[in-house]
């Protein structure tokens, strides 16, 4: 049996403490050990952008982090998005714009969406499309995802 | 952007509200099969094949039982002997045997990624490393996985005992071919006599796959006492207790399956694969839930993709543009086991139009790979690409556009479907019109090497069983319960029907998906039924529910109930006056207000379509881009327009993928090369345009508010389409799918176009 490990993170702006396994994944550890079951398993092999989440705001596929890796670092999932009691813009307009349908690319969709929206306020479609094409998505061909990331950067940009 | 949109107003139907439990998805609450946890958990992996064919000699266990963290181990002798059962039902007996050994294989492996044997563990990475130290030594047979050559004499046999259909003159022999279907109308030999044009092609395409993202998972508890509770993935909760009471031999009264939010099916969960190892390996542990959750490979190698297929089609046309005869042969790849969809394929291939004398063949054929599932129209884009590209070839040829020609030879009301049926009111002609007229279509392209295509397409869609209950609460909210996984919404669009019904906000409807002890039975969520059919049954409840309330209400008014009317969300007899809430109020006090209904339609509202695509070929590297794409599509009535649109623009990325890249890869003994998202390359964010869906609303007779299925029809025309456009753009007719560039490119050397410097 492996030895296990002591991690100390922030996680969603909270301070966390966990042991793991070293080979456990950041996903793996997310979802079993910590309860944070919005960050979504698919691929589990860095192929589809399911897992996105944010590495000391980069976003990363939790799948292909080992748990172990994030000592001393700030992870943000998808339940760290929303702020207190309400929807970010972006989780807003996916919803005004039928961006989902059912919805398990939809967390690593927004935290994506969130990071190219955080360097990049005005982007053009090509950009967004390009900044995305890490996130699957197979049921809704992508337009209203595209439309829905294109509306809330105008929201964000007139907001400042 | 709607067309020919209906006449009569609705008060909810036809608007595109937010479906409240949507806000749980974009926050990441909402929980799939992936997310179930419970306490003292254990979790489930399988050994599978690494030989696409294979007999097992033996399979030992002892090291993988020993292995510390291990609970229980399970084979094929794990599951009930069915030798009883299947003598006592007969020739579907065997679809049981099949059944069971897809689960499990017993005397022999049929594909690369067939499960053997599963192993329950403290962890999963504990249960994957007893999945390791099972050994088997098996007797490597020679696999086929081509269609053509297991039909061969002297092909590797799959099944000893398979009889094909076909063999009705008693013929005996061991064969591949499971069955053959015939559709056959008038004289072909006449009606090509009778063509001035006659154009003919063999077409091939790869097997491909539905592509969900979330994985196959199921999290089973097999109490001491017998019950079974099952957590899964699924579009069928009440498909899945019967076939998990079929493969174990208990009663379906004593599973209890939970259906979850589902990632992504398309087809592709219907049929139980972890459900009945989780349950075993609950039992044998101890009575220990068991989750198991497929890894990506697995769900790529060893669940359900659909046929690979080669068909021949010939048609015939007179100069006057009218189609005069046409035959198809249809070869589908059944995989392991038999039931591909080339009857369905069969029927559906030239229903869009009218032509007198046709001859068509279908073949079920079984290879070594996984046992096919359906997938969104299932076998019907990989038939009518053959059909549409002959169509485009037909109308050049004989000089006419593509869509005026298609509505010289479409359908209309009153002619016969291939299937004999009689087609009621349709919107085949109003697809073409719409295409017509669309900007899209008289858009000038500007660059070399650019080309627009055109294809149309029909699907039946389907009826089936539903059921839906509701209860009325003293404010005048009703809960509404129906067993019809959500796969995408329509927990929201029976809501609107059953909010239309009443008279009621849709503000007042809670619609929820509970599991198969809590309500009645509904067949799955596939055919593009679930809106259409438990929409149906939801009417209906929506009349009882009425019904109920004016009768109570006479009693209470001291009137006849035929005296009681009900209009605006008001009851009223005489000058007597109650509204719904006032009336709820009231009636809570009493007999509490519940009601159901159930519906099994056979008379279903098919659908059609006509797609537009403009794409950008580069002679160099063969990559096709695609410019600009335009979905028309009947939708009969779109109850919630939004949602239809994004049936339409996710089907059509399906059938984009589908035509420009996706396949199964096989090394030569079987091996499945590419079982992940890289190399099955399905379409991303920046492969694919604005696809622009345009509704057309011909109301289906057969709803009471003119619904038609939508989800399935417009994965049918983009490979033709495709291909015309690409045929447009560089003037070489594929007949292969995917037409991905490598394949372009050699047609393109093939006719005569240099290869790169």
């Amino acid at each position: 049996m492996p030895n296990k490990v002591l991690v100390h993170a922030l996680i969603n702006k909270n301070p966390v403490e966990f042991s793991c396994e070293p080979r456990q994944s950041l996903l793996e550890v997310l979802r079993d050990e910590l309860g944070l079951t919005g960050t979504k398993l698919a691929c589990n092999s860095g192929n589809c952008g399911a897992c996105t989440v944010l590495l000391d705001s980069l976003p990363v596929n939790a799948c292909l982090v080992l748990a172990v890796e994030i000592e001393g670092k700030a992870v943000t999932t998808i339940e760290g998005i929303s702020p207190a009691g309400g929807l970010h813009i972006l989780q807003q307009k996916f919803l005004e714009h039928t961006a989902l349908q059912c919805g398990i690319c939809t967390p690593g969709f927004i935290v994506s969406s969130v990071a190219l929206l955080d360097r990049y306020p005005d982007p053009s479609e090509e950009q967004i499309r390009h900044w995305l094409a890490g996130n699957l998505c197979r049921c809704t061909g992508y337009v209203n995802i595209v439309r829905a990331v294109q509306d809330a950067a105008t929201r964000l940009r007139e907001n400042y | 952007m709607q067309s020919n949109s209906s006449q009569s107003s609705f008060r909810v139907i036809g608007s595109s509200p937010v479906r409240p439990g949507d806000a749980d998805k974009v926050s990441g609450q909402a929980l799939y099969g992936i997310d179930v946890t419970l306490p003292d958990m254990l979790f489930g992996a399988v050994l599978r094949s690494p030989h696409a064919h294979a007999r097992i000699l033996s399979i030992d266990t002892r090291q993988a039982e020993a292995l510390p963290g291990v609970k229980a181990v399970i084979t094929a002798a794990d599951l009930p002997d069915l030798t009883e059962k299947i003598a006592s039902v007969g020739k579907w007996g065997r679809y049981l045997q099949y059944q069971n050994d897809n689960i499990l294989a017993c005397d022999k492996v049929l594909y690369y990624g067939h499960a053997l044997a599963a192993v329950a563990a403290t962890n999963e990475h504990i249960a994957s490393e007893a999945v390791e130290l099972i050994q088997v030594t098996y007797e490597v047979l020679q696999p086929v996985l081509d269609v053509e050559q297991a039909m061969q004499e002297g092909a590797p046999i799959l099944h000893a005992d398979l009889r094909s259909g076909a063999n009705k003159s008693g013929n005996q022999a061991q064969t591949n071919l499971a069955s053959h279907v015939q559709l056959t109308r008038g004289d072909v030999e006449k009606g090509f006599a009778l063509a001035s044009v006659i154009v003919e092609r063999e077409f091939h395409s790869a097997t491909v796959h539905q592509g969900y993202l979330e994985p196959q998972n199921a999290t089973a508890l097999f109490s001491a006492s017998g019950q079974l509770t099952i957590w899964c993935s699924t579009q069928g909760s009440f498909s899945v207790r019967g076939q998990v009471a079929e493969i174990l031999q208990i009663q379906p009264v004593h599973i209890r399956v939970i259906p979850m939010e589902v990632g992504g099916a398309f087809g592709g969960k219907n049929r139980v694969y972890l459900e009945p190892l989780a349950a075993l390996l609950s039992r044998k542990s101890g009575h220990k839930p068991v989750k198991m959750v497929m890894s990506h490979s697995e769900v790529l190698s060893a669940t359900g993709p659909t046929s690979a297929s080669a068909i021949r089609v010939k048609m015939g046309a007179d100069s006057a543009g009218r189609i005069t005869a046409a035959t198809a042969r249809l070869v589908y790849a059944a995989g392991a086991f038999p039931d591909s969809p080339v009857g369905t394929a069969a029927g559906v291939l030239f229903a869009p139009y009218r032509i007198e004398n046709f001859l068509v063949d279908g073949y079920d054929v079984v290879v070594n790979k996984p046992w096919t599932a359906s997938y969104r129209a299932p076998g019907v884009s990989n038939a009518v690409f053959t059909c549409e590209v002959l169509i485009d070839e037909l109308s050049e040829k004989l000089g006419f556009d593509p869509l005026e020609f298609r509505m010289l030879n479409g359908v209309h009301e009153g002619d016969q479907r291939p299937d004999g049926q009689e087609y009621q009111r349709i919107g085949f002609l109003e697809t073409l019109e719409a295409a017509r007229k669309h900007p899209h279509y008289t858009t000038p392209l500007s660059a070399p090497h650019q080309g627009r295509g055109v294809a149309s397409g029909f699907w039946s869609n389907g009826g089936g069983r539903s059921s839906a209950s509701a209860s009325l609460n003293s404010d005048g909210s009703v809960n509404l319960v129906t067993g019809s996984v959500d796969l995408t919404g329509t927990r929201l669009t029976l809501a609107m029907q059953l909010a239309e019904t009443l008279g009621i906000p849709i503000e007042d409807i809670k619609a929820s998906v509970t599991d198969t002890d809590s309500t009645g039975f509904a067949d799955g969520s596939w055919g593009s039924r679930t809106t259409f059919a438990t929409g149906q049954a939801v009417y209906k409840l929506g009349q009882n529910l009425l019904h109920l309330l004016g009768e109570r209400l006479a009693e209470i008014w001291q009137v006849p109930t035929e005296q009681v009317g009900y209009a605006d969300g008001v009851f009223s007899a005489g000058e007597q006056k109650l509204t719904f809430k006032e009336l709820a109020a009231i009636l809570s006090e009493n007999v509490p207000v519940v009601a159901s209904a159930a519906v099994n339609p056979t008379d279903v509202g098919p659908s059609f379509a006509t797609h537009i695509v403009d794409v950008e070929v580069d002679p160099e590297t063969g990559q096709t881009r695609l410019l600009r794409y335009t979905a028309v599509q009947d939708v009969g009535k779109a109850i919630h327009p939004a949602y239809v649109e994004g049936q339409i623009q996710g089907a059509v990325t399906q059938g984009i993928g589908w035509a420009l890249n996706e396949e199964y890869i096989y090394a030569e003994g079987g091996r499945l090369l590419n079982p992940s998202f890289l190399d099955y390359r399905i379409p991303t964010c920046p492969d694919v345009p604005f696809i622009e869906p345009v509704i057309v609303e011909v109301p289906s007779p057969s709803h009471p508010y003119g619904v038609r299925g939508v989800g399935e029809m417009s994965i049918v025309p983009p490979p033709g389409a495709i291909a015309n456009a690409i045929y447009a753009a560089v003037g070489v007719r594929m007949e292969v799918l995917p037409m991905s560039p490598g394949r372009i490119l050699e047609a393109l050397w093939a006719k005569g176009l240099p290869k790169s410097p």
